[in-house]
């Protein structure tokens, strides 16, 4: 193989690079478009209900005495709420910490064929009173704010 | 030759782009709060001096009165501004409320009780916020009963909601 | 008194930095060569100054000194000795004291270690080191004072957050901090190498020990971080690919790239221009990665937390330096770039194609990292990147790198003929085969996303290996079969970890046991049990595989008392390299307890393929330090 003059080196080179940016950055455009998942709540699920499979990550406060198990124990079933709609979600797994009624919540998950919504991870932070701030800016859209600013 | 120079630039443009995007999104403060391990115990002597027109705080403004309401609040955080019509009904219900602004600037605490209205009797600055920890707060906004021993009674964690107002007078009656 | 002479200690060492940025600068410039050599006794003053300073902290954590306001804020006297210890950088101001002390101390070593490019380029990198140092020692004086007193000093205080308190993470943060001082050192190196105009041969081989050396501390930290999360987090994964985890990948993609492009300026004399951005690029990442923990810009498990202000001191920081390295870069870099060139199959182009997928790889992560927040500031929807983003994007991309890995040793730079390579790579070709057939017919794997890592793991591993068992190996080229066999090793964990896992949840009374294929695991008892500074309901598991007692699980749901706070505590055991991994869910009310049971093969092998890539970063060092130039020179030729 012939050692390529330096100008020839540096175009190969240059568009090689050119090639595998153009092509990480298609895969990560198409990845994105397919994977990313959008935070909701409760009310904006109510306006426009999300097509059953796609992944959104569903957050509110777990509203009171909407808590309960399956029979098997297994199933952990709780409505979240954003004081204006409510969804109800079933989680099968171990429950977080610090998952309370009247704490927020993330469930990332996605609704089944039947409309029903099942989570595959629940988050709940590991802080006692900890609003995740998503949660606390949707809270805040639909005029219940919560949530504190942690200065130190 | 200009071309080739332009190339040398790109990595100076993008970070450029990268401190506009950062630069845009600081203003989110982080939400996390811990129960304070004060409530019960007296508070230390303390001192603070005023801001925006308002006299300072110290302790013995707090001995003595009867039991008063301290809300620690800050110009940069959104929950303080949200719950300023609560501690305005609080004040319209006859609680003595005092306020601690944490870390901030006078023109800024000036210019946000302009905005959302000034419910305090007294306002002391804490620039390094050192009354955090006097009082246990592990956030702001957080709002304490302090009783006439100058004793924290109850501590309020976050911004004060309609639905909290009834519960921070049924408090201060307690601690009387 | 003896905070106050931490402070003043501070205050001194700082004033030292400005003396060892301010004295070479204005000394290189009136060419007065007495007071440029000012820098080097001034950057021992700083080290030893620094390190006074952390030793007045440390001393009143130790004591538990509540009338310094960090103190109280951050420790309590019942906390563990060496919590009371790590308490130390486990915060906000103690871990920025932490990051200067790691740089005064780099700094010290530079000003020491004997130099082949002469004492003009010396005093120009502990310039622009200093120059560096600077703008933390303002930050931390002006913004983040670690030695602030309390008046009055309360009598306890509030306690570290549970999570910190774990040898895991106690000793994660300094790793990645020496890594990624040491990539301020490349920096400093790369763009004194700028301004004296000196890049070349001789300048890579001044530099390389320090990324070589940063490498590994990163590769170190990140394997320990990965482990933290895998055990404490109990959730059973080992990488989530959350944003303070990318944001200490980032740097160390930058830094792989950078280790392997440097080799080609050492050795070639090309891609001058490129390495010097691979240089500043991977401190500037660094950087970045530390403000987004540090301003809680991203929102992460792990995220600490400031206030704006302390956000806008370290952006204006970072848009200092990086701006001003990526400006001089803009100015110098056309100067620096003409390069030699190579052949299309040789050492060099492997080298550059690894570049290319690193940095490939940094971009998708970066995007993925920042896509939501731009999202965001763009108007638009809030939005999630997670797991499937990141692991569509990079897993091609890491198989590509495994499968080039295997290859790229076997060529010789310049330019390689490749008549040599079916013989060499045959055994791993072999392996790769084997493996594959094995996981298809003895385990029945069919996900092509398994066999293909499999075939990786083996393929790199057995080539990895043939290099390291040849004759007249120099310690630089057993660093790096060595570091490529941890990546195999790592790889070989996460493909049979991922394709093997078994996992069962169940809700159980004590008596009751589950069957989940060979393995049986019965529920023998649940009760409180309690620690130094916490309590816990602890359950014990007895598991059995085909009727044989293996291990016992003991998963704990802890109760913190300072501050209150619950965590989980897997109950682990190993089984040949992997793991039995067991977490304590809460009762179901009925007297039964939701366990979650996972057979996890060989996934130490994961965190044993990070300390093997370590290792070989390590060796590499060494190599540099024994064997002249010369030698090693012809020893490496004599493999191509």
């Amino acid at each position: 193989m012939a050692v390529a003059k330096p100008k020839q080196q540096r175009l190969v080179l240059a568009l090689a690079a050119l090639a595998v940016m153009v092509a990480a950055g298609i895969v990560a455009i198409f990845a994105l478009q397919d994977t990313a998942a959008y935070f909701k709540a409760p009310s904006d699920i109510a306006a426009e209900p999300p097509a059953p499979g796609q992944t959104i990550r569903l957050g509110g406060l777990v509203k009171a005495g909407s808590v309960g198990r399956s029979a098997d124990g297994l199933v952990l079933n709780f409505t979240v709420t954003d004081m204006k709609a409510d969804t109800p979600v079933s989680y099968r797994g171990i429950v977080p910490d610090l998952f309370r009624e009247n704490q927020g919540v993330i469930a990332t998950g996605s609704f089944d064929a039947s409309g029903h919504f099942v989570a595959r991870e629940l988050l709940a932070k590991h802080d006692e009173n900890y609003m995740p701030p998503e949660v606390a800016k949707a809270l805040e859209k639909n005029g219940h704010p919560m949530g504190a600013g942690r200065p130190t | 030759m200009k071309g080739k120079r332009l190339i040398w630039l790109l990595p100076l443009l993008l970070f450029a782009g990268l401190v506009a995007l950062m630069a845009n999104h600081l203003g989110a403060p982080q939400q996390q709060v811990i129960k304070s391990h004060m409530v019960g115990k007296p508070l230390a002597e303390f001192a603070l001096e005023g801001v925006a027109g308002a006299p300072g705080l110290a302790l013995v403004d707090l001995k003595g009165g009867g039991p008063v309401l301290v809300n620690i609040f800050a110009s940069w955080c959104l929950p303080c501004a949200v719950e300023a019509p609560q501690l305005q009904a609080l004040k319209d219900r006859g609680a003595t409320i005092h306020g601690i602004a944490l870390r901030d600037e006078p023109a800024d605490v000036a210019g946000f009780l302009a905005r959302h209205g000034n419910p305090f009797t007294r306002i002391g600055q804490d620039p390094g916020g050192r009354m955090m920890l006097a009082f246990g707060a592990s956030g702001v906004p957080e709002t304490y009963v302090v009783d006439a021993q100058g004793v924290i009674r109850y501590q309020h964690l976050g911004e004060i909601r309609a639905e909290h107002v009834d519960l921070l007078m049924a408090e201060l009656e307690k601690a009387k | 008194m003896i905070p106050e002479l931490g402070h003043l200690a501070l205050w001194l060492a700082a004033s030292f930095a400005l003396l060892q940025a301010a004295a070479p600068s204005i000394g290189l410039w009136k060419r007065d060569e007495a007071l440029a050599a000012l820098a080097r006794p001034a950057a021992l003053a700083q080290a030893l100054l620094t390190l006074g300073a952390f030793a007045a902290l440390t001393w009143a954590f130790w004591v538990s000194d509540f009338s310094v306001k960090l103190v109280a804020a951050n420790s309590h006297s019942q906390k563990p000795d060496l919590y009371r210890f790590t308490g130390v950088w486990a915060n906000h101001e103690g871990s920025l004291l932490l990051w200067v002390l790691v740089m005064a101390l780099a700094g010290a070593a530079v000003a020491l270690v004997p130099t082949a490019l002469g004492e003009r380029f010396r005093v120009r990198v502990l310039s622009v080191q200093a120059f560096v140092s600077l703008g933390f020692f303002a930050f931390l004086l002006l913004a983040s004072n670690p030695f602030e007193r309390l008046v009055p000093a309360p009598t306890e205080g509030q306690g570290l957050n549970p999570l910190l308190q774990d040898p895991g993470l106690a000793f994660h943060p300094p790793l990645l901090y020496a890594g990624y001082v040491g990539l301020s050192v490349a920096f400093a190196f790369a763009v004194a190498g700028m301004l004296e105009n000196a890049v070349g041969p001789a300048w890579a081989r001044a530099t390389r020990p320090w990324v070589a050396g940063a490498w590994a501390l990163l590769t170190l930290g990140i394997a320990l971080g990965s482990f933290w999360a895998y055990y404490e987090l109990g959730w059973g994964g080992w990488w989530f690919w959350d944003p303070v985890e990318n944001a200490a990948l980032m740097p160390w993609l930058a830094a792989t790239a950078l280790l392997h492009s440097i080799a080609v300026v050492m050795k070639r004399d090309a891609l001058r221009a490129w390495t010097l951005l691979l240089a500043v690029a991977a401190f500037s990442l660094s950087m970045m990665g530390t403000f987004i923990v540090r301003s809680g810009l991203l929102t992460s498990v792990h995220a600490f937390a400031v206030d704006p202000t302390r956000g806008l001191f370290l952006m204006l920081l970072m848009a200092l330096y990086i701006g001003g390295a990526l400006t001089i870069y803009a100015l110098a870099a056309g100067r620096v770039a003409e390069g030699r060139q190579f052949a299309l199959v040789s050492r060099e182009s492997a080298l550059v194609a690894n570049n290319l997928l690193m940095s490939a790889m940094l971009g998708v992560v970066l995007v993925g990292t920042l896509y939501p927040m731009a999202l965001e500031a763009a108007g638009g929807a809030q939005i999630s990147v997670g797991p499937p983003y990141f692991n569509r994007t990079t897993l091609p991309m890491l198989f590509v790198a495994a499968v080039l890995m295997g290859i790229a040793p076997w060529l010789g730079w310049r330019r390689s003929g490749t008549g040599h390579l079916a013989a060499r790579l045959l055994p791993a070709g072999v392996a790769a085969t084997g493996i594959v057939i094995l996981a298809l017919l003895l385990f029945g794997i069919r996900g092509i996303g398994a066999l293909l890592g499999f075939a990786a793991a083996a393929w790199l591993g057995v080539a990895s290996l043939s290099i390291l068992l040849r004759r007249g190996v120099t310690l630089n080229i057993a660093g790096m079969a060595v570091a490529h066999l941890g990546v195999a090793v790592s790889i070989l964990g996460a493909t049979a970890s991922g394709a093997l896992q078994q996992e069962a949840l169940v809700a159980m009374r004590v008596g009751d046991a589950i069957e989940m294929g060979p393995w049986r695991a019965e529920l023998k008892d649940v009760r409180p049990v309690a620690g130094p500074n916490w309590t816990a309901i602890e359950a014990t598991l007895d598991v059995q595989r085909n009727g044989r007692p293996v291990a016992t699980l003991k998963p704990q749901s802890r109760m913190f008392v300072a501050p209150p706070q619950e965590t989980t505590e897997a109950g682990r055991a190993g089984w040949w390299g992997g793991e039995l991994y067991s977490v304590l869910g809460k009762p179901d009310g009925s007297g039964r307890w939701q366990i979650h049971l996972w057979v996890k093969p060989l996934v130490r092998l994961i965190w044993w393929g990070g300390l093997l890539m370590a290792f070989g970063g390590l060796l590499a060092l060494g190599g540099k330090l024994r064997l002249p130039s010369r030698v090693r020179t012809v020893a490496q030729e004599a493999v191509a």
